[in-house]
């Protein structure tokens, strides 16, 4: 075996641009979890409804007027599909979390469920069973960078996520909300106290992650070319991974997560035919990354980041 | 009316019958009143609740959220299909110097060998797991249940075992005392169909299940396994040994669900990859938070519902639709799906403690609400929904 450093250079790069979109999605089940202690299942969904709002978006214009730039359509995809999942983001959490806050802890995870499945087939109705495909618009000759191949919107992808995600820190750790939602996710009771309103910081919080999860799903769509109305189930499963990989509730700990997930991923279905000689292919990808997982877990219980947390009574 | 059973004998024994009765004639009726597939449709009802009651052990009475359970029904499932087909002595020439027609273990091996199989499987998945709890947990049975269907997947090549997601096929139909149950079985003129005949065989197997889980209920190990879900540090500072009694949740539960992928392959003759999906475990999930966790009956009700509900709406839609607008509006599938997913998120709202949950559960959400745990004020839709739990 012989090892070639221009594809492993690619494999780093594939593996930050597709950890920049974990990151992205994963931040959405981390700032939940973070504040109600709830995984929602259905962000992943948002996340799918997102990509395919902006491509029905980016199609019509597309056919409307081809000669506008390619960052046009993109934006305009995007700025609508945000307004989208964000209604969408606030109606779950007021319809299907919020009435069960006090319930056993399982039952909104059945309503989430729930969630998931009706916005699965609302999106099969609307959409169809058949992947769609991105007119093409994205310029696909790539940059070379010592042997490895980049394209221009795969360094968009990576910046504009690392952009996002500074806004974000700075909007939780420097911003009168982000103040206000660091005390909902440390004591919701107290916080009500100090005089924050509690159902408006948790409804913000549900919104932002869906504002992030329908960038997410633009980039995810406009990196395979491709979207349909499967795609937020497997997509939200690795963001959850990641989220848990760098501690759940933590945000950094989620960018964190997101990228190691990425890495991980696309240098273990890069090398691990090479590392078990042949026996276990590409196609194994998916337990490199959930291997990972549990080892982590195993060894760290709280994630890479994670604060121990003492247990509830 | 249950205390009154109770004090009269005679009409506990007289209830017993008719239950007996109503269940012996129930795939008749149904044959009769609605079709053979429905047949088809209460034996896979019959697997769900096997297998609900296998997870109920496990996340209601241990309160250890296992989002992988499907797992141990895939290894069930493939260990049947790999001793009973000839799907091995085609691929390894040394297994077809020994069984030149292929492997074809008897029933009465297979059975007992899925539960010991999945419940191996099941402390080994259990044991790296002990020291997490909560969501860390779900998450990693939830990657060794993805683990498990992608080695399924994939382990046909270079060495074929699980044939990838082709599956394994031509699976030995059950047969007991030389009575084979994939054809029609005549008895004194009177014809018992296929489908039938797995009714009963799974029904028995559901009520020894049944029996198994309530005298477990109320064991020393069941308590202990409530104890550990209630305070786990508390369970542990009276002398319970935490890390042996999870284990053995996490095994029995496996076992059930081994001996009902088991049953499952041999009834559909046919293995793959698919039928072992997260989303499998999440439905099986769902039975038994619907259900009522922790309640044996809760979550039989919750496996017949879940298992049967799709279906119901299935053959409700599709004429529905042609009356109403003459043609096929929307796509059939999505709209039972839609519907579906409706109906968890309302049973869910409406009943957050399951449907049918046990009387402690009960009474301690009733309690949770008076102790102003609530604001209603804050919470407007709390008080319809605490309205609808307390019925």
């Amino acid at each position: 075996m012989t090892f070639h450093p221009e594809i492993f250079l690619q494999q780093i790069i594939n593996g930050l641009v597709l950890g920049s979109i974990y990151a992205l999605v994963a931040l959405g089940y981390t700032m939940v979890y973070g504040i109600l202690g709830l995984i929602n299942f259905a962000h992943g969904e948002v996340v799918m409804i997102g990509a395919l709002t902006a491509l029905s978006v980016i199609l019509a214009l597309h056919g409307a007027a081809p000669d506008l730039p390619a960052a046009l359509f993109i934006l305009a995809g995007t700025l609508v599909a945000i307004p989208v999942t964000m209604a969408l983001g606030y109606t779950i959490e007021r319809v299907a979390y919020r009435p069960l806050r006090n319930a056993p802890r399982l039952a909104p995870l059945i309503t989430a469920i729930g969630v998931s499945i009706v916005l699965q087939n609302v999106a099969l109705l609307v959409w169809g069973r058949s992947y769609r495909s991105w007119p093409p618009i994205l310029p696909t000759t790539p940059h070379t960078i010592l042997g490895a191949n980049i394209t221009d919107l795969q360094i968009f992808i990576v910046l504009a996520a690392a952009a996002i995600m500074a806004g974000l820190m700075l909007l939780v750790n420097k911003t009168k909300l982000g103040r206000a939602m660091r005390a909902t996710a440390e004591n919701p009771a107290v916080a009500g106290l100090m005089g924050v309103n509690v159902n408006v910081i948790i409804s913000v919080t549900f919104v932002i992650g869906a504002a992030l999860g329908a960038i997410a799903g633009v980039m995810v769509s406009a990196n395979y070319q491709i979207a349909h109305y499967y795609m937020g189930f497997i997509l939200g499963l690795k963001a959850f991974t990641a989220a848990v990989l760098g501690g759940i509730g933590n945000l950094a700990g989620a960018m964190l997560g997101g990228l190691l997930l990425g890495l991980i991923e696309s240098l273990g279905a890069g090398y691990i035919g090479d590392l078990t000689g042949g026996f276990l292919g590409s196609h194994y990808q998916d337990v490199f990354a959930f291997f990972v997982l549990i080892v982590v877990l195993i060894f760290r219980p709280s994630g890479l980041v994670g604060e121990r947390v003492a247990e509830r009574a | 009316m249950l205390a009154a059973l109770k004090k009269n004998p005679a009409a506990k024994w007289l209830g017993l019958a008719l239950v007996v009765i109503a269940l012996a004639v129930l795939p008749f009726a149904v044959e009769a009143g609605a079709g053979r597939s429905w047949v088809r449709i209460i034996d896979f009802a019959l697997l769900y609740i096997m297998l609900a009651l296998g997870l109920n052990i496990v996340v209601g009475f241990a309160g250890l959220l296992d989002l992988g359970y499907i797992a141990f029904y895939a290894v069930g499932a493939y260990m049947w299909a790999l001793l009973a087909s000839p799907h091995l002595s085609a691929n390894f020439p040394a297994f077809a110097a020994m069984f030149p027609g292929g492997l074809h273990f008897p029933i009465w091996i297979l059975i007992p060998m899925g539960a010991l199989v999945a419940a191996i499987f099941g402390v080994l998945l259990g044991a790296p797991t002990l020291r997490l709890r909560g969501d860390y947990l779900a998450i990693v049975t939830l990657g060794f249940g993805e683990i498990i269907r992608i080695f399924l997947n994939n382990l046909n090549a270079p060495v074929n075992i699980t044939n990838g997601p082709q599956g394994i096929n031509k699976i030995d139909p059950f047969s007991i005392f030389g009575i084979p149950f994939n054809k029609p079985l005549s008895v004194f003129g009177f014809t018992v169909p296929s489908v039938a005949l797995y009714y009963y065989l799974f029904l028995a197997l559901t009520i020894v299940i049944i029996v198994i889980t309530l005298r477990l209920e109320d064991s020393r190990i069941g308590r202990a396994w409530v104890a550990i879900r209630e305070d786990e540090i508390a369970a542990k500072a009276m002398g319970i040994n935490t890390r042996n009694v999870k284990l053995l949740a996490f095994a029995m539960g496996a076992t059930f669900g081994g001996v009902a992928g088991g049953l499952f392959a041999g009834f559909q003759g046919f293995v793959s990859p698919e039928s072992f999906t997260l989303m499998e475990s999440i439905m099986v999930l769902a039975m038994v938070v619907l259900g009522g966790m922790g309640h044996i009956p809760g979550v039989v009700l919750g496996a017949v519902l879940l298992a049967t509900l799709p279906e119901a709406i299935r053959y409700t839609v599709v004429p529905a639709q042609k009356m109403l607008f003459d043609r096929q509006i929307v796509d059939p599938e999505s709209l039972r799906m839609l519907l579906f997913g409706l109906a968890l998120i309302l049973v869910m709202l409406y009943r957050p403690a399951g449907i049918w949950p046990s009387p402690v559960r009960k009474r301690e959400f009733a309690t949770a609400e008076k102790a102003g745990k609530l604001e209603p004020e804050q919470y407007p839709d709390r008080t319809e929904a605490s309205e609808g739990a307390r019925l």
